[in-house]
């Protein structure tokens, strides 16, 4: 059957650049270059190419660039070239249509439409060059008061189980398995060199990341793979995931040929099979059976370590959240549309869920409506791109902040949503080894420090302008965010004012 | 427009400077509001006339048993229906318009009343609350839903006397040198942006609670939403406002000491708490845990009046100024040095407040009962150190007299 | 003294190395010049051996007791007593090749040339030239699998 699918993108190559090093041809796991020895030039089979960017970035004479495949649809607004495409590779395989990465639709994002405020004159803004400038934060539940004996100085019980870190942000979730070993390590190095912390996401932890336990987050999912009592005891924070951002309501399919030997040992399930995560938690069909699991957990690890639970923000995200935090959660993580996945399938990652923005302000105000916020923590996820988006998602009510798609750009990914097929030519979303010695952890550890300090240091930069020296002051302060270009309604849910007012 | 029509304290946030000074004596003895008046009108510079008040502790010795309160009414039927509905929930013992004087420079004022009552016993027992918590709350229901009336202080044996204008001339109105008190504060107000409203004035006040307060606080929308929690409306949107809430959860329901709460909303910073020895770096880490949205950032200076002294903060970083003095057992606290210097040429000990070190005075009985307790539990190290009748600087090592 | 190190772990097969190596190893210092129209085509002394599942970049030891100057019959090929980076000088080399038959790793190599082949070989550019910086491979190195390191026993 002759397919309809045109190329996604065209390589443009500046041949007079080009010296035919062959660089690109061993850079490209899709196969795309070609040096052809009797043409005298490098070719391209252009429908390949994936945008990863790769040969791009390791041309040693910039003589690369990918543009869109230059195909103009024909100018109508609902039959759009990407809308017949996706119809052209249905029918040709009869598939649901799989994609990666977070949501790219037209929605809004309402980031974009958060300033910041600054002081002037009747507050000084801090200088965090003289000035302590915190962005310490713990994880964990906590008593609405403490009792304490005030003569002796010590609290009249011990605190439950909190984690600390050092910065307001952490890796979220992504399994080895649906990336490479050494991406995970990357960040297991990179968490524990900024007092954060990684998440395994639901794919067991490595043995070779066990000594990085004190910094990191294992995940149990619906599959619980990889869970036994030694793993929920390494971590310092438990995860329950019952939905991610970017494919709310449905599981996860590590396909079988990622499941090497590594892989397998680690998620305890035989090599070769497909590791299918059921949609739903089986012994989760409300919230009491998740206030079971919670406390299951709890016990195996005998009461030493938060559990949080991670939704994905959905509709009715506000009252969920509620539930969860009475059900026994110590730390809510609310996933928003646009966070990554290895794989989803396209229509679900493009048309289900909310924005993170909206969701977090609406769990943040109905937990404090309720009078418990301050009993749990808050973790925002799904996008966030950088350190002012962090002090959005603070001052919007997040005590924290998970990050992956943030991360792994500074890996190497570029974004292409060409996880799915193991083929990653950054060493990240692949277990192929020749792919995945691409990336050194000791330089992906350093990549990812580096760009952590530099958010950090701009949150503390913003943050003085703010007149705030510390991390808690921000959160929740809804009143340094104003919005542009919103409506009454969503001004109303962020709980923002407009610019001007 | 009239000033109604603007935007008030409550419509929006408004930032202020301010002055703040507060005159205590130790042994609890009263004198009349000629030193406090000088005081603050010394720093009439640092107030634009859009706001001026005063907080008077033991006024009231006939009534110490009753709220006193102030309430201040912009018509008839706020007065109406405020009478109304204190006569539905209180027992009133008496009440009088409060004497004021006609100030040049002092226009528009509200119709001014002070009632003395205690909670209907059958109401308060019906509600399950206890007594202060059941005039919070209709405190609060007063100034929220009836319209021209607002209640300027609900304490016993106290009072607040505030409103627009210049602070030496809101005291004359008010002719604060008729009354005696053993502790007053003082506030003059500029505001950037107010027309200016009685309501909106300082000292604010809960119950025994007075705020005076000079900066303005980064932290507010952060503390606003944690204190609005607990049921504490922030009608008003100032910055006194939401600390007098903090020390009133802190203190009245979570029952910290005054100093403890202080220290809890200007906490140590974490590179202290981590040279600390595990043990109390456990304790402030758990404090800062639990009680992170209380914590206050960005300028402030504030001295928090109560029954049993007052008690001073500067922020973290010390941005605000704020001067201390005495002379035998009087205290004085003032935004300058002159202010205290023009009513006590020969105070001693003049010093500035560290910032974020809450420094207390208390009434010599006040110190003393505690320094029994601590006696009778001698495993209250802190309690025990305090020398009675001393000013104690609590939270930091050092005992400066 | 520093030397380069190939962790085999790490190489990625991508070659960007010998692209480096080249253009430092021209006149113009261009890579494009270098690869299309200088003449003699400059010559990169590193080289990426194996193939895609396995590859390790080999370049000049500059070993302590080195077999190629040993072999040397015209004085080309010298030790540096200072720094210890072999050289060879085409001057006085004579193309004999006795130092492209006795080098343990392959790492010296003959030019094609029209009137005379000469020796090359790494000459440890950068600081062990007494220029600044990392030898051109090292900096080109995209994954670390070529590092400039302090050196025992060179």
């Amino acid at each position: 059957m002759l397919d309809y699918l045109l190329p996604r993108y065209k390589v443009l190559r500046d041949n007079d650049q080009c010296v035919q090093c062959g660089v690109c041809e061993r850079s490209c796991a899709n196969e795309v270059h070609r040096v052809d020895e009797e043409l005298g030039r490098v070719t391209a089979d252009h429908k390949k190419c994936v945008n990863c960017q790769r040969c791009v970035v390791m041309c040693p004479t910039q003589a690369l660039a990918i543009t869109r495949w230059p195909q103009v649809g024909n100018g109508s607004n609902n039959w759009t070239l990407q809308a017949m495409q996706d119809i052209a590779k249905q029918a040709q395989t009869g598939a649901v249509l799989l994609s990666s990465m977070g949501n790219p639709q037209h929605y809004p994002i309402y980031w974009d439409h958060l300033l910041l405020n600054a002081s002037q004159v009747t507050n000084p803004s801090i200088d965090p060059l003289r000035e302590p400038m915190e962005t310490r934060v713990f994880l964990g539940s906590r008593p609405e008061a403490l009792k304490v004996n005030e003569g002796a100085r010590t609290a009249a019980a011990p605190l439950p189980p909190q984690i600390k870190l050092d910065v307001p942000i952490m890796f979220s979730a992504m399994s080895f398995g649906s990336v490479s070993l050494n991406a995970q390590k990357s960040l297991a190095m990179a968490a524990e060199e900024l007092g954060t912390y990684f998440n395994t996401g639901e794919g067991g932890l490595h043995k070779d990341l066990e000594r990085y336990g004190d910094h990191a987050v294992v995940q149990v999912a619906s599959g619980r793979f990889g869970v036994d009592v030694r793993y929920l005891n390494a971590g310092a924070m438990i995860e329950i995931k019952i939905g991610q951002g970017a494919k709310p309501g449905i599981g996860g399919h590590l396909p079988g040929e990622k499941i090497n030997e590594e892989v397998s040992q680690t998620r305890m399930i035989p090599q070769g099979t497909d590791a299918i995560s059921p949609a739903p938690h089986h012994d989760i069909y409300s919230i009491e059976d998740l206030r079971q699991l919670i406390y299951s957990l709890k016990e195996a690890t005998r009461y030493a370590k938060p559990v949080a639970v991670k939704i994905a923000a959905v509709h009715n995200a506000a009252a969920i959240a509620s539930g969860m935090a009475r059900a026994g959660a110590d730390v809510i993580v609310v996933d928003g549309f646009r966070g990554g996945t290895g794989a989803a399938p396209a229509r679900i990652r493009d048309n289900v869920g909310i924005p993170l923005e909206l969701a977090l302000a609406a769990v943040d105000q109905r937990l404090r409506d309720e009078g418990i916020r301050s009993r749990v923590s808050l973790v925002a996820a799904g996008s966030i791109r950088s350190s002012a988006d962090v002090v959005r998602a603070v001052a919007l009510g997040a005590d924290a902040v998970y990050c992956a798609s943030a991360a792994l750009i500074a890996l190497g990914c570029h974004q292409c949503q060409d996880c799915a097929s193991g083929k990653c030519n950054w060493g990240i979303a692949t277990q192929r080894p020749e792919l995945t010695r691409r990336l050194n952890p000791e330089i992906g550890a350093e990549r990812v420090v580096n760009l952590v300090r530099a958010w950090n240091h701009e949150i503390q930069e913003m943050m003085g302008g703010m007149g705030i020296n510390a991390i808690d002051s921000l959160r929740g302060n809804r009143l340094m965010l104003r919005g542009v270009g919103l409506n009454e309604k969503e001004l109303e849910i962020l709980g923002v004012k407009h610019a001007g007012e | 427009m009239s000033p109604r029509e603007r935007l008030r304290e409550g419509a929006t946030r408004i930032p202020s400077g301010c002055a703040i000074a507060g005159i205590m004596d130790r042994t609890g003895r009263r004198h009349d509001g000629d030193d406090i008046l000088k005081s603050i009108a010394l720093m009439h510079d640092r107030s634009n006339g859009l706001g001026g008040g005063f907080a008077a502790y033991g006024i009231y010795p006939e009534y110490a048993e009753l709220y006193a309160f102030h309430i201040m009414y912009e018509s008839k039927e706020a007065r109406t229906e405020t009478e109304a509905y204190l006569d539905a929930h209180f027992m009133c013992e008496k009440q009088e318009r409060i004497p004021t004087e006609n100030v040049r420079g002092i226009q528009d004022p509200p119709d001014i009343w002070r009632y003395f009552a205690a909670p209907h016993p059958v109401k308060l027992n019906m509600s399950g609350l206890d007594e202060a918590e059941y005039t919070m709350q209709h405190v609060f229901r007063i100034n929220a839903s009836i319209d021209g009336a607002f209640v300027a202080s609900s304490g016993k044996n106290m009072g607040a006397f505030k409103g627009v204008g210049y602070p030496e001339d809101i005291g004359e109105f008010y002719r604060i040198r008729d009354y005696d008190a053993w502790l007053w504060t003082a506030h003059g107000r500029f505001p950037t942006n107010t027309p200016g409203w009685w309501g909106g004035a300082h000292p604010f006040t809960l119950l025994n609670w007075s705020i005076v307060h000079n900066g303005e606080i980064s932290s507010y929308d952060a503390n606003r939403r944690y204190v609005e929690q607990y049921g504490y409306d922030c009608a008003l949107m100032t910055d006194t406002e939401v600390i007098t809430y903090l020390f009133d959860l802190l203190v009245r329901r979570h029952g910290f000491s005054q100093e403890m709460a202080a220290h809890i909303m200007c906490a140590p910073a974490w590179d202290v708490i981590d040279k600390m020895e595990p043990e109390r770096a456990a304790f402030e880490t758990a404090l800062r845990c639990v009680y992170s949205s209380a914590l206050v950032n960005g300028p402030m200076s504030v001295i928090l009046g109560s029954d049993e002294g007052m008690l001073a903060l500067n922020d973290r970083l010390k941005l605000r100024a704020l001067m201390a003095g005495e002379k035998g057992s009087m205290v004085y606290l003032a935004s300058e040095q002159a202010a205290i210097e023009i009513v006590c040429p020969d105070v001693e000990n003049v010093r500035s407040i560290d910032g974020g070190v809450p420094f207390v005075v208390q009434l010599d009985e006040v110190a003393a009962r505690k320094a029994r307790k601590a006696d009778e539990s001698p495993s209250d190290p802190v309690a025990s150190c305090v020398p009675p009748a001393r000013v104690t600087v609590a939270c930091n090592e050092k005992r400066e007299v | 003294m520093k030397r380069i190190y190939a962790i085999e772990q790490w190489c990625i097969d991508c070659k960007r190395c010998e692209v480096a190596c080249k253009t430092f190893h021209s006149h113009s210092k261009d890579t494009v010049k270098a690869f299309t129209v200088e003449y003699p085509e400059p010559q990169n002394r590193v080289r990426v051996e194996g193939g895609l599942q396995l590859s390790v970049a080999v370049n000049c030891r500059h070993c302590a007791d080195p077999k190629c100057v040993e072999g040397c019959i015209s004085g080309a090929m010298t030790k540096n007593p200072v720094t210890g980076v072999v050289t060879s000088n085409p001057e006085k080399c004579v193309g004999c090749r006795t130092c492209v038959g006795m080098c343990p790793f392959g790492c010296v190599r003959i030019e094609d040339a029209v009137e005379k082949g000469v020796a090359y070989k790494c000459d440890l550019c950068g600081d062990g030239l007494g220029q600044p910086g990392e030898p051109s491979c090292v900096a080109a190195c995209p994954n670390r699998a070529l590092i400039y390191v302090e050196s025992e026993g060179c």
